[in-house]
C-alpha cells in the first residue's frame, strides 16, 4: 500500500488534530457567525426580562421537564402560523438562558400560549388536565399548588442573568425575594406561561 | 451581516469543499486500479484488510454530492450574503403558501363574514368551519361539546352571562369578558355568607333545610348587597355579566360549600379576547357556530 494515509493512521496525535479540523468546519460556518449577528443577539422591540415570578415559573417549567413534550418554536410554515400565531424569531429568546425551544411536540407548542387562556384555566388544567380536556395525556401537577416559593435564590438568579446581559435593574433584584415569597409554584408557572410570546402580536 | 462574517463563511466553506475534493482525488490516485487479493499488510487480532481501490459507485456518489453542493450554494442562500439565484427565503415561502391558501379560501371567508349570523347558521359548511375553529381554540375551556366545565360556561343550555344574541356572543368572543364577583366574606361576615348562600340556593328551588329566620336574614343581605348586580329578584343582569340565580344553572357548583366559597372569595372568571388571535372573519364563523348550538335552524 502506497497511501500516505499510513502516516495519519499510525500517528494518533496527528489523526486527532485532523479529525478536529475536519469536523470544525460545520460549527465554524453554521454556528459561530450567529453569535455576532444582530438578528440573534438583539431583543425584539418591547421584549422585557422575566419578572421574578416568571423567572421562578420558568425554572419550574424546566424542573418538571415541560420542554420534553412542549416546544416553544413556531416554525414559518402556514399550518403552524395558522394554529399558533406569528412564527418565532430569534430576538424573542435573547433573555432566555437556556432557551427552551425544544424539539418534541407530544403536546402543543407553547411559544405564544400567553393570554390565550385565563389564569384560572391554567391552574385547573395544571392541577388535573383531564378535568378540562378529557382526552389529555398530560400528567397532573397538583403538588405545584401546595409548594410555596421562599425566594431565597431569586435575586441571585437575576444577578447571574445580569452578568449574561439581561437588563435587570437594581430595584428588580432588590424586590425579587418579596415578589415571590409565599407564592405557590403554580402561580409562578402560570405567570411564566401567560407571558410567553406576547411581545409579537399573535395575529398572522 | 458584516463583510468579515461574509468572507469568513465564504472562505471556510470553499476551503472545506476544496479540501474534501483534494483528499478524495489524491488518495484515489495513490490507489491501485484493479481488484486484488493482496492485503494492506497489517493484521490486528487476525483481522486483515484487502488493499482494494474505492468502490466505483461510492466514488461517483461522493462526486455527485460535491456537484450538488456547488449547485445548491448557487441557487440558494448559504454563502454569507449571497441571496441565491432563486431568491428563496423561509418567510417568502411562508407568504407564498399563505397567499395560495388565501386565494382559495379568502372569498369564502369574506362571504361568510358579510352574512348575518342568523342567516349563516343555515349554512352547514360555514357551521362546520366554525366548529373546527371552536374545537381548535375554544374546546379547551368550554369542552368539545361546548357543554362547559367547572368555571367555564356551558354554551348549549340557553343561559347566558352576557347575553345570547349574535352581537353579544360576538362581543364576548372578540373582546373577551372579565367576571366581577367581588369577595364578600369580610363585608357580610361568615354568618351572612351562610345565610345568603342558603337564600340564593332556595331561589333556584334547592331545598336547603335552612331555618326561616336564616333565609329571611339572607334575603335582607341579598337585597342590600347582591341585588345591585343580580337584580332584586335574583334574575341577574346581562350588562354586568351577573348570572341569573333563579334557574339552577351554576357555573361554580350548587352545593352549599361551593356557593359559600363563591360569595366569600368572589369569582373572576376570564374570557380572553380572540380578535387578535383568530381575526374577525373566524370570530364571525365561530360566533355562528356557538349561536347555532341554541338556535339550530330546523
Amino acid at each position: 500500500m502506497a497511501g500516505k494515509h499510513d502516516i495519519v493512521e499510525k500517528n494518533l496525535g496527528l489523526m486527532v488534530i485532523l479529525v478536529v479540523v475536519a469536523i470544525s468546519f460545520g460549527s465554524l460556518v453554521e454556528i459561530v457567525p450567529l453569535f455576532f449577528q444582530k438578528e440573534t443577539t438583539q431583543p425584539v422591540d418591547g421584549l422585557k426580562p422575566y419578572t421574578a415570578m416568571q423567572l421562578e415559573g420558568r425554572d419550574i417549567y424546566i424542573r418538571e421537564g415541560c420542554a420534553g413534550c412542549h416546544s416553544q418554536m413556531i416554525r414559518p410554515l402556514r399550518a403552524e402560523v395558522e394554529r399558533y400565531g406569528h412564527y418565532s424569531v430569534a430576538g424573542e429568546s435573547v433573555y432566555d438562558y437556556p432557551f427552551l425551544w425544544g424539539s418534541k411536540r407530544t403536546g402543543p407548542d407553547l411559544a405564544r400560549v400567553g393570554g390565550r387562556y385565563s389564569d384560572d384555566w391554567h391552574r385547573a388544567h395544571l392541577i388535573n388536565p383531564r378535568d378540562l380536556v378529557p382526552q389529555s395525556i398530560m400528567p397532573a401537577y397538583p403538588f405545584l399548588a401546595d409548594n410555596q416559593l421562599d425566594g431565597k435564590l431569586t435575586a441571585r438568579k437575576m444577578e447571574t442573568l445580569r452578568t449574561l446581559g439581561v437588563p435587570y435593574t437594581d430595584e428588580d433584584i432588590a424586590g425579587a425575594r418579596d415578589a415571590v415569597k409565599g407564592q405557590t409554584e403554580l402561580d409562578a408557572l402560570v405567570a411564566y406561561l401567560q407571558g410567553l410570546g406576547t411581545v409579537i402580536s399573535s395575529k398572522r | 451581516m458584516s463583510n468579515f462574517w461574509h468572507w469568513w463563511i465564504v472562505l471556510l466553506t470553499t476551503a472545506c469543499l476544496v479540501l474534501v475534493t483534494w483528499v478524495l482525488f489524491s488518495t484515489r490516485k495513490a490507489q491501485r486500479k484493479e481488484m486484488t487479493e493482496e492485503t494492506t499488510g497489517h493484521a490486528y487480532d487476525g483481522i486483515e484488510e484487502y488493499d482494494n481501490p474505492l468502490p466505483h459507485w461510492w466514488f461517483i456518489m461522493f462526486v455527485a454530492t460535491l456537484v450538488f453542493t456547488v449547485g445548491y450554494l448557487i441557487l440558494y442562500p448559504g454563502m454569507g450574503k449571497w441571496q441565491g439565484v432563486l431568491g428563496w427565503t423561509q418567510v417568502n415561502e411562508l407568504e407564498q403558501d399563505q397567499l395560495k391558501h388565501d386565494r382559495k379560501y379568502a372569498p369564502e371567508f369574506a362571504r361568510y363574514a358579510a352574512t348575518p349570523i342568523d342567516e349563516l347558521i343555515k349554512n352547514p359548511r360555514a357551521l362546520k368551519m366554525g366548529e373546527r375553529v371552536f374545537i381548535n381554540n375554544c374546546a379547551l375551556c368550554h369542552g368539545m361539546d361546548a357543554g362547559g366545565n367547572f368555571g367555564f360556561p356551558n354554551l348549549t343550555d340557553g343561559d347566558w352571562l352576557y347575553g345570547g344574541t349574535p352581537d353579544a356572543i360576538k362581543a364576548s368572543i372578540a373582546h373577551g369578558r372579565q367576571g366581577q364577583m367581588p369577595a364578600w366574606g369580610a363585608v357580610i361576615g361568615d354568618t351572612g355568607v351562610k345565610q345568603v348562600a342558603s337564600y340564593t340556593r332556595e331561589l333556584s328551588g334547592i331545598a336547603t333545610g335552612a331555618s326561616e329566620a336564616n333565609l329571611d336574614a339572607g334575603k335582607t343581605i341579598f337585597s342590600t348587597t347582591c341585588a345591585v348586580c343580580h337584580n332584586a329578584d335574583g334574575t341577574g343582569n346581562l350588562a354586568l355579566g351577573a348570572p341569573n340565580l333563579t334557574n339552577n344553572i351554576w357555573l361554580y357548583g350548587s352545593s352549599q360549600v361551593q356557593v359559600e366559597y363563591t360569595i366569600r372569595q368572589g369569582r373572576n372568571g376570564v374570557m380572553p379576547p380572540w380578535n387578535d388571535i383568530l381575526g374577525e372573519e373566524k370570530v364571525h364563523l365561530v360566533t355562528a357556530y356557538v349561536y347555532s348550538l341554541t338556535h339550530m335552524a330546523e
